[in-house]
């Protein structure tokens, strides 16, 4: 981008593509998981709840730290990265992207769990005896009706992934173009008293914090509104 | 003769409040790779002069930040030279207190690759990753990246190298075997059995001196000057040493 | 009656503290009403027909069809053939009505063949076309249920089911719906199973009765059967009543009075103008039957058949309730009638004495032409 120098704009690039994939892929994961929360009566039910609850909870360090075990040599991420000839998946954008899916996790689930409980049996009820399948009474009746909730689960997941700085940095590695995405990248400035650049890039994410709460607010507004 | 009591009661009280004026509290913050050595230093100055070091560890830039914005911290153990001199140019700090209180060693580590022969495995390469501190937070990343220029290595290994924020991280990160090997401080080391390591002489980077300085808020603390001077004496310096840094 | 022109239901579990042991039979045909008071099992019952709710010794067989039974086969609600109100109409807040009655509606295109429920039809039938293109959120009580039950047809439903689906609705809307349930129970050949605890809505649409109470059947058949059994508590309410299926023999326009004839006997009655051989509900309460030894002289009373006392049950210390069979042989319809036991006894009746019915007062359901 002309007049904005890449060591501020390429962490701003990174950070984007970061925050939407793992967004995407949030709700691909969060959904079912959401569903499954909402609908099920088995017993331990709500000690999964807990456990996907808990990096709203923990201390950064604490995850960061359980994260760069898992992913490393002595962990799944490890096995994974074999396959390519690495060994291991920290300080790569695609553990990046797993450690904000697991960081983010929480923000996602827990509106969508409350939109599709929020739905109640009857809905589905009256679509099974109008004929659907459970997969289409939950493709067609239940995801529509809880859509405001995903919409809020994919904000806020987006918002806490930009935002997303304690685990970032201690399993990123800080590489230029590959894991010095915003937060990390305002450390650095902080660090070397380059306070203009810090301010040009934690300014920004003020504006778009604001921006997003106020999108939030708007969406469930016009949904409310919509349903009568 | 109950007034006579009555005053010999008071006189006792007001005695007992007087005695204790040495025990005192002072406020340090600690270079995090100063953690143990000082946590032992801190002990023994506790059972030798009955004062109390309150000890906070971390990133010495973080803490510069906080004392330019008046953190109560009234003692600064710094892993650098530069921050202790830019408090004392910023008038955050007293100028006659400074003093290096160890130097640091840099250690190549690895628990995966043998680098016995340290320079022979940079220079060889066979890792996918290199931890070291982020040289502009940490004066070991910096020393690092010295080392690695000296040997000639450095255009070779940049696109291996990971950072992270702080000496402690860069050492998890080797020490996960997510980075094959590392740069670290020796201190880091005490008591770590598994690996190799390759003690970088220290021809090869600028000295880490890590320098102490009395904070303009500790001036009138007794406590905080007993601890700079406990700091500089022989006890303290055996601990110091044993930990793997060199003394002045 | 053979296998494929029944329902037949028997469900029996426990629900919590709530224990249900329920059984009946059922026709293929017409408005099987399932009453009784609140609590008593009948919403479970219907669930439990629909396969919402699956109690694990459960039987259904619908026209032949085994949608469950005992040895554990059991059809999923998606796979039942049916059409189920609910008693709120529930419709999908983010479908217009169109889009509601199309939900469950057969896939594929292809004309309305005959015996099929075509889409204009059902509108028609309960005249939700100005409503088609708005949203749910935008209608009223009464025609929400409307759109309910006509999605509920649109899916070519085999049998249909309904729980009270005008009691959550207002005074006007339920006059308002009542119309074109009739409608629906005369020009559909689909039987449907109605619950509802207003004996009103069952004296205007059923044909038959299943009679529930504490989750078991204390009785079922005929509606008036069982609102002439002694034995049951319909005959012994306060406003018992019966209901008998009347046609109407002559109009006088100049009283508007309508002549019709029941099974053993012929009753005058109030009316707006109707036309011979038209078949109409004829309700008479229990209260407005007293009873006479022999031909009472000139009285106001339109109504007074020879009858004979088929039985009699005391209710309260004082009074009694007696169930008259119409015609001086006794063989026709059943009439209820309500006197005090000091009258019963003046008079000296029994079982078997000969009477005469006279009937102060004669309830007619609306006819077609009344529908609004």
């Amino acid at each position: 981008m002309p007049g904005i120098p890449s060591e501020i704009w390429v962490p701003i690039q990174l950070t984007i593509e970061l925050a939407a994939i793992t967004t995407l892929s949030l709700l691909v994961v969060a959904t079912p998981l959401a569903w499954w929360l909402a609908r099920s009566r088995a017993a331990w039910k709500e000690a999964v709840a807990a456990v996907v609850s808990l990096p709203m909870v923990l201390p950064p360090t604490v995850l960061g730290f359980y994260l760069l075990i898992a992913l490393g040599p002595d962990g799944p991420g490890g096995a994974i990265a074999s396959l390519w000839g690495a060994r291991t998946l920290a300080f790569t954008f695609t553990g990046l992207v797993i450690a904000s899916i697991v960081a983010s996790m929480p923000f996602v689930v827990q509106p969508i769990r409350n939109a599709f409980a929020a739905i109640g049996d009857r809905p589905l009820e009256v679509a099974a005896t109008l004929r659907a399948s459970p997969r289409r009474a939950f493709w067609t009746v239940a995801l529509p009706l809880a859509s405001p909730g995903l919409l809020t689960g994919a904000v806020l997941g987006f918002a806490h992934t930009v935002g997303e700085f304690g685990v970032i940095l201690m399993i990123g590695g800080n590489i230029p173009g590959r894991t010095r995405v915003m937060s990390t990248a305002i450390f650095d400035f902080v660090e070397t008293m380059r306070w203009r650049e810090a301010n040009m890039l934690a300014g920004g994410m003020v504006v778009f914090a604001f921006a997003v709460i106020l999108l939030m607010i708007l969406i469930e507004k016009r949904f409310a509104r919509a349903r009568g | 003769m109950r007034l006579t009591a009555l005053v010999a009661a008071l006189g006792a009280l007001l005695t007992s409040l007087a005695a204790p004026a040495q025990a005192g509290v002072t406020h340090v913050a600690v270079a995090a790779n100063f953690t143990e050595p000082a946590k032992e230093i801190a002990a023994l100055f506790k059972e030798k002069t009955g004062n109390e070091a309150l000890l906070s560890f971390g990133a010495s830039g973080a803490f510069f930040t906080q004392i330019t914005h008046s953190a109560p911290f009234e003692v600064f153990l710094s892993a650098d030279s530069d921050r202790p001199k830019a408090a004392i140019d910023g008038g955050f700090a007293i100028p006659d207190s400074l003093f290096t209180y160890a130097i640091g060693k840099l250690v190549l580590w690895s628990r995966v690759v043998d680098v016995t022969d340290g320079e022979a495995a940079l220079k060889a390469g066979k890792f996918l990753k290199l931890s070291i501190a982020n040289p502009i937070a940490a004066p070991y990343g910096t020393a690092a990246v010295e080392t690695m220029k000296a040997l000639g290595v450095y255009d070779a290994l940049k696109a291996k190298i990971v950072q992270g924020n702080s000496i402690a991280q860069a050492f998890q990160f080797v020490d996960t075997r997510n980075a094959e090997v590392g740069f670290v401080a020796l201190s880091q080391l005490y008591g770590v059995t598994a690996g190799t390591r390759w003690e970088v002489p220290p021809t090869l980077y600028a000295p880490i001196r890590q320098d102490a300085v009395l904070l303009k808020t500790g001036a009138d603390s007794d406590a905080s000057k007993a601890f700079l001077d406990f700091l500089k004496g022989p006890e303290a310096r055996a601990i110091i040493e044993r930990f793997g840094y060199a003394l002045n | 009656m053979s296998e494929g022109e029944t329902i037949r239901a028997a469900f029996k579990g426990k629900l919590g503290s709530f224990s249900l042991d329920a059984a009946f039979v059922a026709p293929a045909k017409g408005v099987t009403a399932l009453f009784g008071p609140s609590g008593c099992g009948k919403t479970t019952v219907l669930r439990c027909i629909a396969g919402l709710q699956r109690l694990p010794d459960g039987l259904c067989v619908v026209g032949g069809d085994v949608w469950q039974d005992p040895n554990g086969a059991f059809l999923p609600t998606f796979r039942r053939p049916l059409g189920y109100v609910f008693q709120e109409a529930s419709l999908f807040a983010h479908l217009s009505v169109r889009r509601n009655l199309m939900f469950g509606a057969p896939r594929g295109e292809g004309e309305a063949a005959k015996g099929k429920i075509a889409f204009d039809e059902v509108v028609e039938l309960l005249g939700i076309k100005a409503l088609l293109d708005r949203a749910p959120g935008r209608l009223s009580g009464g025609e929400r249920q409307r759109v309910a039950i006509g999605r509920a047809l649109l899916t070519e439903p085999k049998l249909l089911l309904m729980d009270e689906p005008l009691s959550a609705l207002d005074r006007t809307s339920k006059d308002e719906i009542l119309p074109f349930l009739e409608r629906l129970r005369d020009r559909l050949s689909l039987p449907i199973i109605y619950i509802t605890h207003a004996i009103a809505e069952v004296e205007r649409l059923a044909d038959q009765i299943v009679l529930m109470e504490k989750g078991r059947v204390i009785g079922s058949g005929p509606l008036e059967e069982l609102q002439s059994d002694p034995t049951l508590p319909l005959a012994i309410a306060r406003d018992a009543a019966v209901t008998l299926d009347g046609l109407i023999e002559a109009y006088d326009g100049r009283y508007g009075l309508v002549t019709l004839s029941v099974r053993g006997g012929s009753l005058v009655a109030p009316s707006a103008a109707a036309s011979a051989g038209e078949h109409r509900r004829v309700r008479v309460i229990a209260g407005d039957v007293s009873l006479a030894l022999g031909p009472p002289g000139l009285s106001s009373i339109l109504n007074v058949l020879p009858a004979r006392v088929a039985s009699a049950n005391a209710v309260d210390a004082n009074e009694v309730v007696a169930v008259i069979a119409l015609g001086p042989d006794g063989t026709g319809a059943r009439l209820l009638s309500r006197l005090t036991r000091r009258s019963w006894e003046a008079l000296g009746l029994a079982e078997g004495a000969s009477v005469y019915a006279q009937v102060k007062a004669v309830a007619l359901a609306p006819g077609r032409g009344e529908l609004g």
